[in-house]
């Protein structure tokens, strides 16, 4: 436990000081805008614990080039308009290098323009809309999407159990569960596997046999899942139960260990994608994991992860250049260096793809990294590699 | 899959009759709707898989364990609730509504107690074995489910219709004031359906429990919706009438999944309910209360 642990803690609007900078360093300010209050702050939240414990990890070893990063956290509450004040804020009145954030694409939309004119790098870790990069050439974000992870899942077990027809099964009242749902049914229109049938259930339900009894009468290769974990344990159980022994196909919610210490052997032989997930082996995740724990007392989770590779990125980046103190200069060094970082992560190996120029506007940079793809094996994640 | 989407009808409509046998017994006798039902069904669950998983209790044990602790909250609601209210000759809302009190405090207890996560019992506890007859897969425990909602409705009819008890019973469910004219002991009777209502729903939470291994505060809210249902259906305080009631929803609601759209389901069977209810106002087994205490 430092000193500085419940100062940390109690700022969320505030200045705060990760560690005093050794004499004659400078402090390399890096601007937070996350939503740390109100409903999206159950992203913003881990996304701004994963930068501090990366931020504090570098400053421990001696900062970047001798340079403490200095985090100016904001609240953006997760509403477009306070997202513009906080951009503002930072950028004309604490004077950071860049930003990461917001949380919500769309206060992305509305407060990315403001980065991009001022000439000021915004990093979004958790904007997973179409057409954020679009805004301008500062605009960066490291989120990968559903729609990036789902068609790799399906084409990975499709390949793998010569797949030639699935049934698909989600949960209707739950806006993750439906925009899981609407992924696939994309990636399986796109794929071209026919869909022998489409059932639904809602929060809450314990009995899915006779959703499960259609499903086995179509004779699917496999089920197609877009659950919460609570679901998805009783539905491979009772699957099990009713003699369905096809394979499953699971969304963002099965990737949860202890959904498979649930379902036990009924769950081997599942398909899950994740752009992260705490039981990738490499020794960087793993320590990541442990860190958070230990700092944090909870489990982290994708937010968490991604927030973590993206303060990496940018130390990386900053490492690559000389800090003058012509802001407008260091900015600007900043940018140009950002596409060229490669960094092998919590989330695994990531580099940046330029977005395609929009009416001949040059456009931001989007994530090129490849997701997790996982077999379950014996109840336990194991990396899928291939047949 | 017309023989499965039965079986699978007949288990969940047990589940059903199984949770609203006690639920319409103290209507019966008591003329109260206890909406802590639905709670007391989620206490038996904890109380078998504190049993099992903290004293490593065999299933019977645990089972027995859950009726007695179920069947205790029960008589305590009586005791320390209903009977001060009948005491005050209090309006028959005033009773329901006291018992959502209780609903929601046992909930919040169990949420205190054990988090708002989903509890399972530990694989082993649960009855192996699965019976396949022409491609209809049932396991032991749908077919314990099936057996024992039968046979407790069995029981109670028998002892409400042949039994020295089951005559004082209906005496008090006919009039109490005259019960205690003709010196049968309408408190303790009172102490004792309320007693064993809550216990049948403590077996129920732990058959159901077990049935669908998922565990929570909140898991009796869903079913004590269904139970209302059911005993409307049935007739209000007809042990026959929750049997029937129960599988009736089971069926209407495992059929409108497989036939129609699983968006369907409750729609289909709250649909059809309407309109028996349009037809017989008072349930299927249901006479026309005249009575007015």
């Amino acid at each position: 436990m430092t000193p500085m642990k419940p100062l940390l803690k109690s700022l969320a609007i505030a200045t705060v000081i990760l560690a005093a900078a050794p004499a004659g360093a400078a402090n390399l300010r890096i601007g937070i805008a996350e939503a740390l209050s109100g409903g999206a702050a159950q992203y913003g939240t881990p996304i701004r614990n994963g930068m501090q414990l990366a931020a504090e990890e570098i400053n421990a070893k001696g900062g970047v080039n001798g340079n403490q990063l200095q985090l100016v956290i904001e609240d953006e509450q997760g509403k477009k308009e306070e997202a513009i004040n906080v951009f503002k804020k930072l950028i004309f009145q604490d004077k950071v290098l860049m930003i990461f954030g917001p949380t919500l694409s769309n206060s992305m939309f509305a407060a990315g323009p403001v980065a991009n004119a001022s000439k000021v790098v915004a990093f979004g870790t958790s904007n997973t809309a179409n057409g954020i990069t679009d805004i301008g050439p500062w605009i960066f974000r490291n989120s990968v999407m559903e729609s990036d992870v789902l068609p790799v899942t399906v084409a990975s077990a499709v390949k793998h159990y010569g797949i030639k027809k699935v049934a698909v099964i989600y949960g209707n009242d739950d806006a993750f569960t439906k925009s899981g749902y609407d992924v696939f049914k994309a990636v399986l229109a796109e794929q071209k596997i026919p869909v022998t049938t489409t059932e639904t259930y809602v929060k809450g339900d314990v009995d899915f046999k006779a959703q499960l009894t259609k499903i086995k009468g179509g004779e699917p290769d496999a089920i197609v899942c877009s659950c919460l974990a609570e679901e998805a344990a009783n539905i491979i159980l009772q699957a099990r139960s009713l003699g369905l022994r096809a394979p499953f196909i699971g969304g963002n919610g099965f990737n949860s260990p202890k959904l498979f210490d649930i379902s036990k052997l009924a769950g081997d032989g599942t398909f899950v994608g994740s752009p992260w997930s705490n039981a990738n082996p490499a020794p960087v995740n793993q320590n990541f994991v442990a860190a958070y724990k230990k700092k944090f007392g909870a489990e982290p989770n994708q937010f968490a992860a991604q927030g973590y590779d993206a303060m990496y990125t940018a130390a990386t980046a900053l490492k690559s250049i000389k800090i003058t103190d012509d802001l407008a200069a260091d900015r600007q060094a900043l940018r140009d260096a950002l596409p060229k970082v490669t960094l092998n992560g919590a989330t695994g190996p990531f580099k940046f793809r330029p977005a395609a120029p929009k009416a001949g506007k040059p456009g931001g940079f989007d994530a090129d990294q490849k997701p997790f793809i996982y077999i379950i094996k014996g109840g336990k994640f194991t990396l899928y590699t291939g047949k | 899959m017309f023989a499965q989407q039965l079986a699978n009808a007949l288990t969940l409509g047990s589940v059903y009759a199984l949770f609203a046998l006690g639920f319409t017994l103290v209507f019966g006798v008591l003329a109260v709707i206890n909406l802590s039902h639905g709670a007391v069904f989620m206490v038996g669950s904890y109380a078998a898989l504190v049993l099992v998983t903290r004293f490593q209790a065999p299933l019977w044990l645990a089972l027995i364990g859950a009726m007695l602790v179920s069947g205790g909250i029960g008589l305590l609601v009586d005791v320390l609730i209903l009977k001060p209210l009948r005491a005050r000759n209090a309006p028959h809302l005033i009773p329901m509504i006291a018992t959502i009190g209780v609903a929601i405090m046992l909930t919040s207890a169990g949420q205190g107690l054990f988090g708002a996560e989903i509890h399972r019992f530990p694989e082993e506890t649960l009855p192996a074995g699965e019976l396949v007859i022409a491609g209809i897969h049932l396991r032991a425990l749908e077919i314990g489910i099936v057996a024992v909602a039968f046979a407790l409705m069995a029981l109670l009819f028998v002892v409400l219709r042949r039994t020295q008890l089951g005559r004082a019973l209906r005496a008090i469910a006919e009039s109490p004031k005259a019960a205690y004219l003709l010196g049968i002991n309408v408190e303790g009777l009172f102490h004792l359906t309320s007693f064993v209502a809550a216990a049948l729903g403590g077996v129920a939470g732990v058959l159901i429990g077990l049935d669908f291994n998922a565990i929570t505060p909140q898991m009796g809210q869903p079913i004590l919706h269904k139970g209302i249902a059911v005993i409307i259906l049935g007739g209000m305080g007809d042990i026959r009438g929750a049997l029937i009631g129960g599988l009736f929803l089971g069926f209407a609601e495992v059929m409108s999944k497989a036939y129609l759209s699983s968006q369907m389901g409750d729609a289909v069977a709250f649909g059809l309910l309407f309109l028996i209810l349009l037809v017989r106002p008072s349930g299927l087994f249901g006479r026309v209360l005249e009575r007015k205490a």
